[in-house]
């Protein structure tokens, strides 16, 4: 195959030629230098907090609000938080809560994965409980306590299946609409590559739908936690050590707004600490490695 | 190299060939009742041959390909292949989650190949297409270009006889899909592969292929074939490459013209 009508060419043309392209066409994503992470990410939050808080002192201060029974200081509040440290029941507040709360979504976990993967893979399965799947989501947890408290009595077997029942639809979702997402042209170029089947579902399809599949369990976390409050609140009873909620519900019977303030406070730091800890880098590494994440 | 296959009941005796499309049909169900796509297409691609099928569109070209590969079963007729043809579309179809390296590694794996050599293997397909040091890139990192190849490299770990390709580099801008035309030509000379590639592109068909076949649309018939002779390295510049593609291009346009007749 000499060549004769055409020009010759080495072979380290056309490498050095595609060298220089790809070069080019390269886009370097750098990191995000740590001085614009803190006035992009951190300094706006900040402010906002700073700013709810100098409201709220600026109502108690000049009198607005005159009555601490309604609005305490939040000199009161913190004063409270104080107290409880010093005595080293702080802690053990939030861990009650805590611990409970991540186990429950554990097993919400271990339910909701197979689950999720059998509504997105079995039609039938899908036709048969795939709507009930989803409007449970709509159903408020907290609306799951008194039955479980009837079947299950006041332990913590009751806090649990209230976790399980409000975070479970939000997991299988999460990832039943992970794999809806999952586009064709992926599940084909698998096929042709041999991945069918079992093979198929674990190394296309769940990776694939991994995006989905996180946001439900950050969904999931956040219906556990919310079930779990809900489930303190309505069934404190001395045996099962005072967590976040039975706070909640011991300041409200001794009438003592900083302690309901301080529970609420706790809460909130409490579910948003581990949304920030866990969830959002969990969420943030998915999408980078994939190129998902649009950077500013 | 290719396995013999006797096909007695088309009266045929025993050929060598990397694919044989005998008598293909395919129809879907559309609003209109059952709608013929494919009509009856023979296409026989020999041990190491590059084939191009060039149509506009509606031909059913790329549906052809799908047959080949085995997605998609036709209506009537039979396709036998030389294995499992490896696939290459016009998007890269890389996964994401993987780098380029894994993705590689991922066919190396799910043909069977033993953990201990995927590593290596996946090294020297990156190198086969110039890529060496893309092997812990993640897919966004890489051009259009560098993708394809990637892909390219992937399809090649299947190590089948028979590469498939459905206008891959349809997406990409000129001069790199130039280059690209070079190093597929490149590699399948070195790889003694059999390409069956798809595309729109009259130039394109002939700067790579060693034979064109034209389709007309609705349904895709084989309208006419041309063997190309020009040798290697061609350009798509070349005088011969722009004399056979104004040929070819006409009689596309006189197939395309006929449906604008009634």
């Amino acid at each position: 195959m000499a060549s004769t009508d055409t020009t010759a060419k080495d072979p380290g043309d056309l490498a050095g030629l595609e060298a220089g392209l790809d070069a080019l066409e390269t886009v370097h994503s750098g990191r995000r230098p740590l001085r614009q992470t803190l006035t992009e990410k951190v300094l706006p939050p900040v402010v906002a907090v700073a700013l709810v808080l100098a409201v709220w002192q600026a109502l108690v201060s000049f009198e607005i609000v005159d009555d601490p029974t309604k609005l305490p200081a939040p000199g009161a509040v913190w004063d409270v938080v104080r107290q409880a440290w010093l005595e080293g029941e702080l802690l053990g507040y939030i861990w009650t809560s805590v611990s409970r709360g991540l186990l429950g979504f554990f097993f919400a976990l271990l339910i909701g994965t197979p689950l999720g993967l059998l509504v997105a893979r079995v039609k039938f399965v899908r036709a048969a409980i795939g709507p009930i799947l989803s409007g449970l989501q709509s159903l408020p947890s907290v609306a799951w306590v008194p039955p479980a408290v009837i079947w299950l009595g006041l332990n913590n077997q009751m806090m649990y299946a209230v976790i399980l029942l409000g975070a479970v639809p939000s997991i299988a979702n999460g990832l039943v609409s992970g794999v809806d997402q999952v586009p064709p042209l992926f599940l084909r170029a698998g096929r042709t590559l041999g991945a069918t089947g079992i093979r198929g579902t674990w190394h296309i399809v769940l990776p694939a739908a991994l995006p989905g599949y996180v946001a439900g369990l950050k969904q999931g976390w956040a219906f556990s936690w919310r079930s779990l409050m809900a489930a303190e609140i309505i069934a404190s009873f001395p045996d099962l050590g005072v967590g976040l909620g039975q706070l909640l519900e011991n300041g409200r019977n001794a009438s003592d707004m900083a302690m309901v303030f301080e529970a609420i406070l706790l809460i909130l730091t409490v579910g948003i600490a581990i949304d920030l800890l866990v969830f959002s880098p969990l969420e943030r590494w998915v999408l980078r490695s994939r190129g998902l994440l649009v950077k500013g | 190299m290719a396995t013999t296959l006797a096909k007695a009941a088309d009266g045929i005796e025993a050929v060598t060939h990397a694919a044989r499309i005998a008598h293909v049909s395919k129809s879907f169900a559309g609003p209109a009742g059952q709608q013929l796509v494919l009509d009856d297409i023979s296409i026989d691609v020999a041990p190491g041959e590059f084939v191009t099928l060039l149509g506009a569109s509606g031909c059913g070209k790329s549906t052809l390909l799908n047959l080949v590969a085995g997605l998609d079963r036709p209506t009537a007729g039979t396709i036998t292949t030389d294995g499992r043809p490896a696939l290459m579309f016009q998007e890269h179809a890389l996964f994401p989650w993987l780098t380029a390296g894994k993705n590689i590694e991922l066919a190396l794996k799910l043909r069977g190949v033993a953990k201990s050599e995927r590593r290596d293997r996946a090294e020297e397909l990156l190198e086969l297409v110039r890529l060496k040091g893309a092997y812990g890139k993640r897919v966004h990192e890489l051009s259009g270009g560098m993708r394809q190849r990637v892909a390219m490299a992937r399809a090649l770990a299947q190590e089948s006889k028979l590469l498939l390709m459905d206008e891959p580099f349809a997406a990409l801008d000129a001069i790199t899909r130039d280059v690209l035309h070079d190093e597929l030509t490149r590699i399948w000379r070195e790889t003694q592969l059999s390409v069956l590639f798809v595309t729109h592109n009259v130039r394109e068909a002939v700067r790579l292929a060693q034979r064109v076949v034209l389709l007309s649309s609705r349904p895709g018939r084989i309208a006419r074939e041309w063997t190309v002779g020009i040798p290697h390295p061609r350009r798509i510049e070349d005088t011969a490459v722009a004399e056979l593609s104004v040929e070819i291009t006409e009689e596309l346009r006189g197939e395309i013209r006929r449906h604008g007749q009634h």
